[in-house]
């Protein structure tokens, strides 16, 4: 199993309420799932979990077997290097790069940068225009697909999307929903698409809804 | 309105108290340094001042003995009585102290501590019990004279005024009287001088006295130094108005919306700042009377070794030099603010209220044209400018073109260091450096000028250190001097001397005008002595030769410069007698012109003139007992005699002193700047949360994040050095070669010393890393919940 997250709990300090409750689910290489829930039912807290960035406060997430609840700082930066990348929804290029740094930034770190790799990435996802162009120079829908190949250079097992099409317009969205669902298909990687889009997790073939931090 | 306003105003700094601390705590620590020097020189001024109002120095014309020996009373009378309007003096040692006796019935006005008509008590003046006036702090260290003692403020430092008659007693100098001042106004039927007295000559009124003018090279690098503290300390303060106004935009935009007119808006912003200047102000100028107190006692030392101008120890606080220090807080402020002020006034109400990267960059556009413009004026001054305003706008020139030079070549530097860069993080680094570079700039520019600063005062500090122990070595060639109190012991002097000594060296000299110039003329004897020590800026082949046939005279780089004459020109030493310039010669520190002819020369044009010092040539193992032989057979008291090494050690125990005060004002300018690149790093900690959480989500520690951040600070510390050591030297070139030359008519060599400046990068690479220490830390320690908070969709 890729992914296995067993009675997952996290409270953050200060919180009266847990913002996760003993969530269980697994998920298969090559499986795409979408995650739902109204704001703040723990959707990116879920997410970053899973992506290393933060530790739960019980339970297991484990990728591969390795449960991340037991690795110190710097095992999980190394997961987030290479296993396990994350989209964002605010993009998060580094601005100080160009496109084509950012594109091979995550994959140069992992010591999995192949230029091939990222020059057909960036002809898939419409940059190779721009690649010589910085961050502030795209619009919301060139910097969101920069991320995604960023993301996808190194070929994690495992692609964590957090909301990636909320800025983005509604065509635009589409088009770059069906790149990410199309590229990570072809990687064989795993993907939890998080999501506010009824529309677009209805073209998932596994949905999973969280209320107050519980699956439902 | 204006009460909301305000709130919303108070708001910003209430949730940027960083941001408000790095404003008051740059202003305060600006107007500290600057206050402190001119607090300082306030105070020697003072001291200054009242020594000229208690002994006349430089404010009246003065007549003395040709040969410099005492007056006889007769004389004096006999030229009272032949009409001259003239007061005499007789001034020693008593103990410690300066003792000067006056006659407050025949004083100009404003000498002494007591004057006919001043309504103070003439008749305990002089009356036999008498009375004497000093400092509280100089009554104490008075031997016991059984006058009363009468604490007086307005005296010199380390000066005791009595009435005349109780004076000569004290000093027993009988009927003796040292000097008589003139007073300007002299009736027109008083028969000449040179008939009265014709071995007495007059000198005229000086405009300012000896010490002022002496020590106006000492006071104006103080002067400097304060100058560019508080240019750090105003960078600091733009850096925080700026970035506060840039941050401001958004509500400076919805108040406007809102309603609120722009005209009011300004004002009250003028109004908040002038508010937040005088806090400053307050506090820099009580750090400032800190600074100020710590350093007088060395300064003092300073000048009393270096110049013999006795400076109090003591600081007064007057309220000129506290409203000046409040007047510059705030005047730093409307400068540092004033481009912040019109860029908001000139902002459209609907403008974007974001940063504006590009407007920056555009800005940075205009700082490379505007720098290549001042280091232009500055080159041109270098080689056309003249006089010492020249000289100050071609330092200001300088100065500030380079700093703005600054952000230019880092990013250029960054911009190679990016190409070079072959790792990803390698990559990130250089990139991301160049990119917080317009955060920082400000900082690091306070740093270049701090540095810079550094290397040109201490390069000039030691380049004077260098050539005024060599001048010492050259002026001091001889083991021993002696000075003899009356021409009777002169001659004495001259008789047994030759039997102990290898030579003996009269130094005769008499003070004249030489081109219209007030000069001293030297008369030296033909001996090696001279030949072999004394080094010639420039002088014509085989002079020392000329010099000794009485073929010419020596004259001093001042009297060269000031009146024009090069080698080869006619100098009129005496009525119809002129003899070409052989050489040119250093003669640093001295205020006035100087002529050395040939001993035989002198002795013709000026045969009243007996020479009452001497340098002796002997085996340095025999001085103590040449000094023995001269007190016990010549009557020669030890005070009369210095010995060559003695004088030697105590100029360079004076060069310390100096040193500890630039040392001291040094490190504050360093730390200033340190100071600053913390403000600018912990400002930017904050804002720059957005650029360094996706690096760490993409798998950097928080901790190579920190150590990266660090070694950010101390590259660019590094590169700021680098490009601070040629600025400084720039600097030091025109300290030595532009403003010495115009404000005091000698030029010092330069010279250069790297490990001096390897051991100043070193701290500023130090003063780097204990700045970006804490942000580093904070950093390493950051709760990953704080960096998450980036990828929140609800920021």
């Amino acid at each position: 199993m890729l992914l296995t997250l067993r009675e997952v709990t996290k409270t953050y300090p200060g919180a009266e309420a847990p913002v996760l409750r003993g969530v269980s689910f697994d998920l298969a290489a090559g499986e795409m799932l979408a995650l739902t829930g109204e704001s703040g039912s723990g959707k990116s807290t879920l997410l970053h979990l899973v992506g290393g960035l933060d530790t739960a406060d019980s339970g297991v997430v484990a990728i591969e077997g390795t449960d991340l609840t037991l690795l110190d700082d710097a095992d999980r930066a190394a997961l987030r290097r290479g296993t396990a990348g994350v989209i964002f929804q605010q993009f998060n290029l580094i601005p100080s790069l160009t496109v084509a740094a950012n594109i091979a930034f995550q994959a140069r770190l992992a010591r999995r940068h192949d230029p091939k790799r990222a020059q057909v990435l960036s002809g898939r996802l419409g940059l190779t225009e721009h690649l010589h162009k910085y961050p502030e120079q795209l619009s919301g829908g060139q910097q969101q697909r920069v991320a995604i190949a960023r993301t996808l250079a190194p070929q994690p097992k495992l692609v964590l999307a957090d909301e990636p099409t909320g800025n983005l317009d509604e065509a635009t969205a589409d088009t770059v929903f069906a790149l990410l669902c199309e590229l990570v298909s072809e990687t064989g990687a795993g993907l939890i698409l998080v999501t506010h889009s009824e529309r677009l997790a209805g073209r998932m073939r596994r949905r999973l809804h969280l209320r107050a931090g519980q699956l439902t | 309105m204006n009460a909301a306003i305000f709130s919303a105003l108070f708001a910003h700094w209430r949730c940027n108290p960083l941001q408000l601390i790095t404003l008051l705590a740059g202003l305060a620590v600006g107007t500290a340094l600057w206050s402190g020097v001119q607090a300082i020189n306030a105070e020697a001024r003072a001291s200054y001042d009242a020594a000229a109002a208690t002994l006349g120095e430089g404010m009246y014309g003065q007549i003395t003995a040709q040969d410099g020996a005492p007056i006889p009373q007769q004389t004096y009378i006999a030229l009272r009585r032949a009409g001259w309007n003239v007061s005499p003096i007789v001034e020693g040692k008593l103990g410690s102290v300066r003792l000067v006796g006056i006659d407050p019935l025949t004083a100009p006005g404003g000498i002494g501590p007591v004057s006919v008509g001043s309504g103070a008590d003439l008749a305990a003046f002089l009356s036999g019990a008498g009375q004497i006036f000093a400092r509280a702090d100089t009554l104490l260290h008075l031997p016991v004279t059984g006058l009363q003692g009468i604490a007086t403020p307005e005296v010199a430092p380390n000066t005791a005024i009595t009435d005349i008659g109780l004076a000569q007693r004290l000093l027993g100098k009988g009927d003796q009287i040292d000097r008589l001042l003139v007073a300007p106004e002299q009736p027109l039927t008083r028969r000449p001088l040179a008939e009265v007295a014709p071995d007495l000559i007059e000198t005229d009124a000086q405009g300012s006295n000896d010490v002022a003018r002496l020590t106006d090279s000492f006071h104006l690098n103080l002067t400097a130094f304060g100058l560019l503290s508080f240019a750090v300390g105003l960078f600091i303060v733009h850096g925080a108005i700026g970035l506060a106004f840039e941050q401001r935009r958004a509500m400076v935009r919805t108040l406007r919306a809102l309603g609120v007119p722009l005209r009011r808006l300004i004002g009250l912003m003028v109004v908040e700042l002038a508010v937040l200047a005088l806090v400053a102000g307050v506090i820099g100028v009580a750090l400032g009377y800190g600074v100020a107190a710590a350093l007088l006692p060395d300064v003092a030392a300073t000048l009393r070794g270096l110049y013999g101008a006795d400076v109090s120890g003591q600081l007064a606080l007057r309220p000129v030099w506290w409203l000046s220090g409040l007047a510059i807080a705030m005047g730093g402020t409307v400068v540092a603010a004033a481009g912040a002020l019109w860029s908001l006034a000139r902002m459209p109400l609907l403008a974007s209220a974001q940063p504006r990267a590009w407007a920056m960059a555009r800005r940075q556009g205009r700082f490379v044209a505007v720098s290549l413009g001042l280091l232009a004026v500055a080159a041109g001054i270098a080689v056309w400018g003249h006089g010492l305003m020249a000289g100050f706008i071609l330092l200001g020139a300088l100065l500030i073109g380079g700093a703005l030079a600054l952000p230019p070549l880092l990013g250029l530097v960054l911009r190679l260091g990016e190409g070079w860069a072959r790792g990803p993080v390698a990559q990130w680094f250089w990139a991301d450096s160049r990119q917080q570079l317009p955060g920082l700039s400000l900082a690091l520019m306070a740093l270049l000028l701090a540095m810079a600063a550094n290397v040109g005062v201490s390069t000039m500090v030691s380049s004077f250190r260098l050539t005024f122990t060599s001048f010492l070595d050259q002026r001091l060639a001889s083991e021993l001097y002696v000075s003899a109190s009356t021409a009777e012991q002169a001659a004495a002097i001259t008789a047994l001397a030759p039997t102990r000594a290898d030579a003996v060296l009269p130094i005769l000299s008499i003070d004249q005008q030489i081109a219209g110039l007030p000069a001293e003329i030297y008369g030296a004897r033909d001996h090696a002595t001279y030949r072999d020590n004394w080094q010639l800026l420039r002088a014509v082949p085989n002079a020392w030769e000329a010099l000794a046939q009485g073929g010419g005279v020596l004259i001093n780089e001042q009297l060269f410069r000031r009146a024009g004459l090069d080698l080869g020109a006619e100098v009129t030493i005496a009525p119809g007698v002129s003899l070409p310039v052989l050489g040119i010669y250093g003669d640093y520190g001295n205020p006035v012109g100087q002529v050395i002819v040939t001993e035989a020369v002198f002795r013709r044009q000026f045969p009243a003139v007996v020479a009452l010092r001497f340098g002796l040539r002997i085996n340095p193992a025999q001085v103590a007992a040449l000094r023995a032989g001269l007190r016990d057979q010549g009557g020669v008291t030890d005070s009369a005699m210095v010995d060559q090494a003695s004088i030697k050690a105590l100029s360079l125990e004076v060069f310390e002193r100096t040193f500890t005060v630039t040392t001291a004002l040094n490190i504050l300018t360093l730390a200033v700047a340190g100071f600053a690149i913390l403000m600018s790093l912990l400002t930017l900690a904050a804002m720059r949360l957005p650029q360094l959480a996706p690096v760490w989500a993409l798998g950097l520690t928080r901790r190579r994040l920190a150590a990266l951040d660090l070694l950010r600070a101390m590259v660019l510390a590094a590169l700021t050095g680098a490009l601070a050591l040629p600025l400084g030297l720039a600097l030091a070139w025109a300290l030595l070669a532009v403003v010495n030359v115009e404000a005091f008519g000698w030029r010092l060599p330069m010279y250069l010393f790297p490990l001096d400046y390897l051991r100043l990068g070193g701290l500023a690479l130090l003063a780097a890393a204990l700045a970006a220490l804490w942000p580093a830390w904070r950093l390493s320690r950051m709760p990953p919940a704080r960096l998450l908070g980036v990828f929140r969709h609800e920021r």
